[in-house]
Order: C-alpha cells, then structure tokens, then sequence
C-alpha cells in the first residue's frame, strides 16, 4: 500500500438494522454502538418492511441524538420497496428532513429523485453496476455507493477507477439477495401478510431455510430474503483497499457481538492483525455459522474461499 | 378507452412469425448476448435477423420493441452501447431499457428513439417512474409484477406514461432486477448475465427412494414422486423447509394468467399488456398470441372474453397472481 492510499482513513459503517427486533432491543444496540463501537458512520431507519416503521419510530430521536452524541455521522435508511402511498409518504418525508447532521440514504431510485441536488447516500439495493450509473448519480448529489452485493473485484476496481463518489462495500453480515411484495414470514406461518402478528419478531437473524435434504440454504426475514452463509470479506480488505474502496459496510445481527466485529475489521484495516486473525474472530463470535465471499472472486456468491 | 396494445415474446425468428401472424401488435426480443434479461443457449436474434425480422413485421403493421435490459458490466460498456446503435441503425421502435447510465446514453445518442423502463428496473411507484419521464424521457414503463390491480390503477392516476403489465407467462416472485438468488448458487443473474437459475447450473438425479431431485448449482431445489411430473428448478418455484415445515415457500408452481381481468387492467389505465416467454417454441406462441387477440378483440366488441390456455401453463395452474393478491 503506497503512502496515499494509507492516508485516506478507512470508513467503517454500521449498516441499518434489517431485522425486527423488539423495540428495545433496537434502541439498545445503537445506544451500545454509540458507546462502544469503532465505527465511524451509522445507519438507522426501516429498510424491509414499512410495517414495521411504527415499532422504531419511538426511539429514533434518541437514538439519533446519542449517536450525535457520540461523533457519529448518522444516516437515515429508507425503504427498498415502495409499493403504496402510504410508504411513498414516509420516504418523501424522510427526504424533506433539512438536518446538516443526518444523511438520508436511497434504497429505491424514487427517493435518489427526490434527493437531487443535496448530499445524499445511496443504499445496497439501488442497482449501481457500471461506472455511467455511478456518473449519473453522483452529479444527482450522492456522495457515498454501496454496492449491490453481486461486485466481482474486477467491477469493484473497474467502478473504483476516478470514482466521483465514495464507494461501499458490504463487507460483513448475511447477504440481502432478494425483496418481494409477499411476505415469506408470514407465508410461512400460515398466515397473510395484512394479518402477519409480526411473526417476523421471532427470528432475529432470519428464519432458517434448508432444502429438502436438510442443507442450510437462506434466510427468510418478512419479505427480504437473505443469504443462510455470512458474508465475510476480511480476507479480501487489502485488496479493496488497493483499489481505494475505503467504505466498508457491516450489516448488524442478534447473534454476534458488532462491537467486536467492528474493533476486529479496524484492527485490520489498521494492519494490526492479519486476515485469517480477523476471520478467526468473526468465526468464534459467531458459533458453527457459515461463510461465503464468492461474489468478489465472481464465483458462485455462496463459495467461500 | 382505447385499444389495448399486444406486446409478445420471441427468441427466434420462427417465434417472432408466430406472434405477427397471430396478431401480435408489437414483439419484443434481444440480441443473442448478455445485454438482454433471456440470455439462454440457442435464443435471440443476430443483427441480420433482426433486419429481416423488422421488415416482416413492419409489413404487417407489427412493432419491434429491443430488450436491452441487463445492467452492463462496470468496465465493460461497449457491447450494451453497440447493442443500442445497432438496434437504432436497424430501425427498431422502440428500446427497453433497466440501467440508469444506459438509459442516459441512449436518450443522448438517439433522442428520438422512443425508450421503455424494463421491469427490471422495478420502478414501483410514482416518484420512481416519474424519474424516469422527467431524466430520459421514458415513454412506457414495464411495471412490476408486485403490483396488485389496485395499486396499478392508483399509480396510473399519478403518473402520465403509459403502463405495461405482464398478462401471461413465468411470474417473478421477487421485485425483478432486486433478486441475486439465482447468482447465489449458479453465479449468473438476471441482472449481470440476463439468466435466471440456468440450464448449465440444472442437475436431475434419482434418489434412494426412486424420487427425481430436481438441483441448482449443488442445492437441492426438488423432489418429484414417479406420478409426479417433474419441473423445472427456478430457485424461487423450490420446495424448502423452513420452521420444520416443507412447502413451496415462495410460491407454489403457477403461471400468470390475466385473462380473465383484462377489462379491469384496461380501466385501470393499462396501455400493453404483455405476454412472458421470449424461452418459448412457436407453437406456444401462436396458441397464446391468437388466444389473447380475440380476447383483446372481444373486449373491444363488448363481447365476454373467453380463453382456455390451461394446457399451456406451467405446471398446469394458472393465476390471475399478485394482481388480485390472494396471499394478503
């Protein structure tokens, strides 16, 4: 790594919640990152299911504020799916706030258009593939991209090269690989969406899915579907950083510690441990879970190697 | 009202002669590469196909609408770029488009080109499709199959394009151009490689119990009993277990068939409907095309509409699907 690379720092990002976790739960993980997390920005707000809003909607200010508090730069996620007035309500609302001190992230390209003009971030689920795309949206006033989770590190590098805007990567946590108007919780239950009782709250991390011959396959979260295998990129942190890709997304679960995943990707950002150190930790933190990085070597997304 | 247009699927010329000699009063397709969403072995159109196809069509007063709707890879613009010169050198009518910097391109290059948004681009609302109009002049927006009857005659109050809705044929499930499952375990999507859990990532293999187990990419996706008929294994049309139970947990093996509501896509403001299939031979088409243009025709006339294309549909079940949103 050559002297101006190592003097951007890297930028680490708690990603949204993409979970239903109870309230408190909820407030209780972002008051702990704001305590404890070496992270540098942070993303709050309902990106899945907008009928979940509600649940957040009490403890966002204070959450937002102890954040503040804590020197983080907060963003405001909003939804992927925009399907109803009432969430197209929510994301014009989210985009109408006028706060120096909170980014407002896309997820769809509905709130990317209502952004224009103002420093904005754009989420993993907008589809940003090619370097006109990024073009285009970075002049419309994104600053920062994460990327969909499909990047081979070719296309990394190939987006990276004179990128007019921060680039993202998700670098930590299950893969978000699909969001649907149904709802698979409930399907799964038995019961429809309009009267799912929330039965998505029972599965912190998402609900198990295995095949037929009993192989862990993906996770069900509401109307999300997710990768079963985590998605763990630390072998490959050098590499992104080579390219200038100093963004680095974690996405928060219930079954590990993210203060601890967060200290271990700046101890190796940093270079004070090395790659198979860091995945040692991450794999203890998580108990017998599986992992995958397949994308980045534009192998099957599920490889890990 | 005014009539309704059919816009219907051909991945080769023999299929394309199918759905014009049917009535079909516009084809849509791709070139025979990654730059469209149906990139399968053997389908698709070469340039001189394409320039004798455009004439055929044009004599009967049949439009040609150009798929170029995977996101071009970063790195690698030019085959999607040549894909729009050629397709507007060609004389093309229109272009169907899902990538934000292709879209870009092509309204700047061939202003008046006539652009449609593919369905992979999964514009959903009317702060997205409104993007669209007002940044690359977009003309007709492919909506998504999420959408319910209501919620498209809602968005058609709110917005001034034209709408087309799929009618018949495959159904995604998933948000389209929002699902990586297929390159989770096969490494090709339809939004990188414009192919959804592919023929090459398929295995059929007979367990110990005499059962055929249908696999993509390694995982099981299906097991049929020997009385039971066999399908395809597209990730999403699985059957899974999940909280001790098997099911078809996303979707039980039904194709879309709108049919029967078309008056009410009509009243809701629709402008094509839209028949899934570009995978198909020219039998299917001509049976589906010539099905849905006495529907279509019927309707006009103030005749009931009338058609029975059971024997066609996949997995022999049909649905009027996400339109009438029975899993709500």
């Amino acid at each position: 790594m050559d002297d101006e690379k190592t003097a951007t720092p890297t930028t680490l990002v708690m990603g949204p919640v993409m979970f239903h976790w109870t309230p408190d739960d909820w407030r209780d993980f972002y008051f702990r990152v704001a305590d404890e997390a070496d992270v540098d920005v942070v993303c709050v707000g309902e990106v899945v299911c907008s009928k979940r809003s509600p649940f957040i909607a009490a403890h966002l200010p204070e959450v937002i504020e102890r954040l503040r508090a804590a020197d983080k730069q907060v963003i405001l996620s909003t939804l992927a799916l925009i399907m109803n007035s009432r969430e197209m309500q929510s994301v014009r609302d989210a985009a109408a706030i006028d706060d120096p001190g909170i980014l407002i992230e896309a997820n769809d390209i509905s709130a990317a258009a209502l952004l224009r003009g103002r420093p904005h971030t754009i989420g993993p689920f907008v589809n940003v593939y090619n370097e006109a795309t990024l073009a285009y949206l970075a002049a419309n006033g994104a600053t920062s991209v994460c990327l969909p989770v499909e990047m081979s590190l070719q296309a990394l590098a190939a987006l990276a090269k004179d990128s007019p805007a921060a680039l993202e990567v998700l670098v930590f946590g299950r893969l978000p690989l699909a969001i649907s108007a149904r709802c698979y919780h409930a399907r799964a239950h038995g019961l429809h969406k309009d009267g799912c009782q929330y039965v998505c709250a029972e599965d912190p991390d998402g609900l198990a899915v295995e095949t037929l011959d009993g192989e862990p396959f993906l996770a069900v979260n509401g109307v999300q579907t997710l990768s079963h295998a985590y998605a763990d990129l630390s072998g490959w942190l050098s590499e992104l950083l080579d390219h200038g890709i100093r963004r680095l997304r974690l996405s928060p679960h219930a079954g590990i510690d993210m203060v601890m995943v967060a200290e271990t990707f700046r101890s190796l950002a940093d270079g004070t441990i090395e790659p198979a150190e860091a995945h040692a930790r991450i794999a203890a933190g998580l108990g017998d879970a599986a992992f995958c990085n397949g994308y980045i070597s534009d192998d099957v997304g599920c490889a890990y190697g | 009202m005014s009539q309704l247009e059919l816009v219907c699927p051909a991945g080769t010329p023999a299929a394309l002669r199918a759905a014009v000699d049917n009535g079909a009063d516009a084809v849509y397709l791709g070139f025979r590469d990654a730059t469209n969403a149906r990139n399968f072995p053997g389908l698709n159109f070469s340039r001189p196909e394409l320039q004798q196809s455009l004439a055929y069509a044009h004599q009967a007063d049949c439009k040609i609408f150009l798929a170029i709707n995977t996101f071009p890879k970063a790195g690698e613009p030019e085959p999607w770029r040549q894909a729009i010169d050629d397709g507007a050198t060609l004389g093309v009518d229109a272009l169907i488009i899902a990538d934000i910097g292709l879209l870009d391109y092509a309204s700047r290059k061939h202003p008046d080109l006539r652009r449609h948004l593919s369905v992979q681009a999964a514009a959903s609302n009317p702060d997205a499709i409104s993007f669209y109009q007002e940044a690359f002049d977009v003309k007709r927006v492919v909506l998504p199959r999420v959408l319910s009857l209501a919620e498209i005659a809602a968005l058609n109050k709110e917005i001034t394009v034209e709408t087309e809705v799929f009618v018949f044929g495959g159904l995604c499930v998933m948000a389209e151009g929002r699902c990586a499952l297929s390159s989770y375990v096969t490494g090709q999507s339809p939004n990188t490689n414009g192919a959804c859990s592919p023929a090459c990532a398929v295995r059929y293999q007979e367990d110990a119990d005499g059962r055929m187990v249908s696999k993509l990419g390694g995982f099981t996706i299906n097991a049929f009993e020997a009385n039971e008929a066999a399908g395809y294994p597209t990730l999403c049309k699985g059957r899974f277990v999940a909280g001790g139970k098997t099911s078809y947990l996303f979707e039980d093996p039904v194709s879309l068939n709108a049919a029967s509501i078309l008056g009410e896509l009509a009243a809701a403001g629709v402008t094509g409907l839209k028949i899934e299939g570009r995978q198909r031979g020219k039998a299917y088409i001509a049976e589906v095309v010539s099905s849905f243009r006495q529907a279509v025709d019927s309707m006009a006339d103030g005749a009931p509409v009338e058609t029975d294309l059971t024997g066609i549909t996949e997995g022999q079940r049909k649905t009027a699907g996400a339109y009438q949103k029975t899993w709500r």
